[in-house]
């Protein structure tokens, strides 16, 4: 199982087939679908490179992870009420983490992104609030199981999307979520209805785990 | 997998994925999703929008060192990194492994204490914004009438339960705020077992368990 051949096989494989850009032919929107387009393909190069510390310990693959995502965990951390300091040492060890635990990453549940924002997250609450993070039970994929090109294109087309949709809420909502995950928000002050785009990819992230449940069987 | 009917809110979900819930409910939540597949995909979803969130929150003059951070990995994890442990047949116990961590074992393990008319509970040590603890409440009898000054989460791991609202059964999760006035009635035929958080002390009606109430910590 090598996750490293599947990405390169991902980023060479024509977009075209999937419905998402195979609908969206109207002259206005082009730039639209160029610009996801290259989302995408940037969002399967990082499940790319994760393969590449995983399989070789790749540095070169680190560093490049590292210059997008380590100065993004530092300003959430900062946003969150890290002082400078704190924020650099918490997002230091966000990244050591992601080298050590590259072997974990599955990229047909989520993408890169979402899975650095969850050891930050983690890291925050460890670092800053002192306290354990109480995690559901593991659901394991078989030791052979390998990860499907087609789910793991899917799901980052997915993030991509959802970011998309996120960018277009009204900004005063918008605001809401941010301070919701940059810890501004207790759980009484969010509203009972987040009103958030999730179906899409909560149906893809329920498929995965039908699929798991029944290659557990 | 349970035949599960009551689920988390939007609202507890978004907080336990942004990280902000005080760490008994935690524990209730990841307890919950660890039996239930739907609630497991939507929290996989707002994790998405923390990871979106994490993507736009981009700020040019930020900057990490890398050689501080390749130099941190050369020194080896600082946790023991856990090797995914294969799927286990999860049907044999009654508390996933997330319960597990905190009472250092399964049902057995439990050190109950008696809070009085056949109901027994065992605090399970967390951060001080709330409280977690298990209730074992014999088959057929009713925790004592109480209202809530907070925000409870009660979990069923065993039997079932029923109050004014509906029937709760192993997974389901009640989701209980401070209007609400219930009176949970263990069903017949089997003890019903419970993880249950609060923010406040719980309120009873009746006066003498208001007397015992500070000796209880309920």
């Amino acid at each position: 199982m090598l996750v490293a051949e599947t990405a390169t096989e991902i980023t060479t494989r024509p977009f075209g087939r999937v419905p998402y850009f195979a609908e969206t032919p109207h002259k206005g929107k082009n730039e639209t679908c160029k610009k996801a387009a290259r989302r995408v393909t940037e969002e399967t190069r990082w499940v790319m490179m994760v393969g590449y510390i995983r399989d070789n310990q790749d540095q070169k693959a680190f560093a490049e992870l590292f210059g997008h995502f380590a100065p993004r965990v530092k300003s959430f951390l900062m946003k969150s009420g890290a002082d400078a300091g704190m924020a650099e040492e918490c997002a230091q060890e966000v990244m050591a983490t992601l080298w050590h635990k590259a072997h974990l990453f599955d990229p047909t549940r989520a993408s890169v992104a979402t899975w650095v924002f969850t050891i930050a997250r983690n890291k925050r609450i460890d670092m800053l609030r002192k306290q354990r993070r109480p995690e559901p039970d593991e659901l394991t994929w078989g030791p052979e199981a390998e990860p499907d090109a087609a789910e793991v294109v899917e799901i980052q087309q997915e993030s991509v999307r959802l970011a998309a949709a996120l960018a277009e809420l009204p900004e005063k909502q918008r605001d809401l979520v941010q301070k919701a995950f940059f810890g501004d928000l207790s759980h009484s002050e969010i509203a009972e209805e987040t009103g958030l785009p999730l179906g899409t990819i909560k149906s893809r992230i329920r498929l995965a785990l039908e699929r798991l449940r029944h290659a557990m069987k | 997998m349970d035949n599960i009917n009551h689920h988390l809110t939007d609202q507890l979900l978004l907080s336990y994925a942004a990280g902000t819930l005080p760490e008994a409910f935690s524990l209730v939540l990841a307890t919950h999703i660890s039996m239930c597949d739907e609630c497991r995909a939507r929290l996989g979803a707002f994790e998405t929008v923390g990871g979106a969130m994490l993507e736009a929150s981009v700020d040019n003059a930020t900057e990490v060192d890398l050689a501080s951070t390749l130099k941190l990995i050369a020194g080896g994890p600082k946790d023991p990194i856990l090797v995914k442990p294969l799927a286990q047949k999860r049907e044999s116990r009654v508390f996933p492994q997330a319960l597990t961590n905190y009472v250092g074992g399964d049902l057995a393990s439990v050190k109950w204490r008696s809070v009085g008319m056949g109901v027994r509970q065992s605090i399970l040590k967390t951060s001080g914004e709330a409280t977690v603890r298990l209730l074992h409440i014999p088959a057929g009898c009713a925790v004592p009438d109480h209202g809530h000054r907070g925000l409870e989460l009660t979990l069923v791991l065993q039997g079932a339960f029923r109050d004014e609202t509906d029937r709760f059964a192993r997974g389901d999760i009640e989701v209980a705020n401070e209007d609400m006035e219930h009176t949970p009635v263990a069903e017949e035929g089997m003890d019903c077992i419970c993880l249950a958080a609060t923010d406040a002390p719980l309120r009873f009606n009746g006066i003498v368990p208001r007397i015992a109430q500070p000796f209880l910590r309920i």
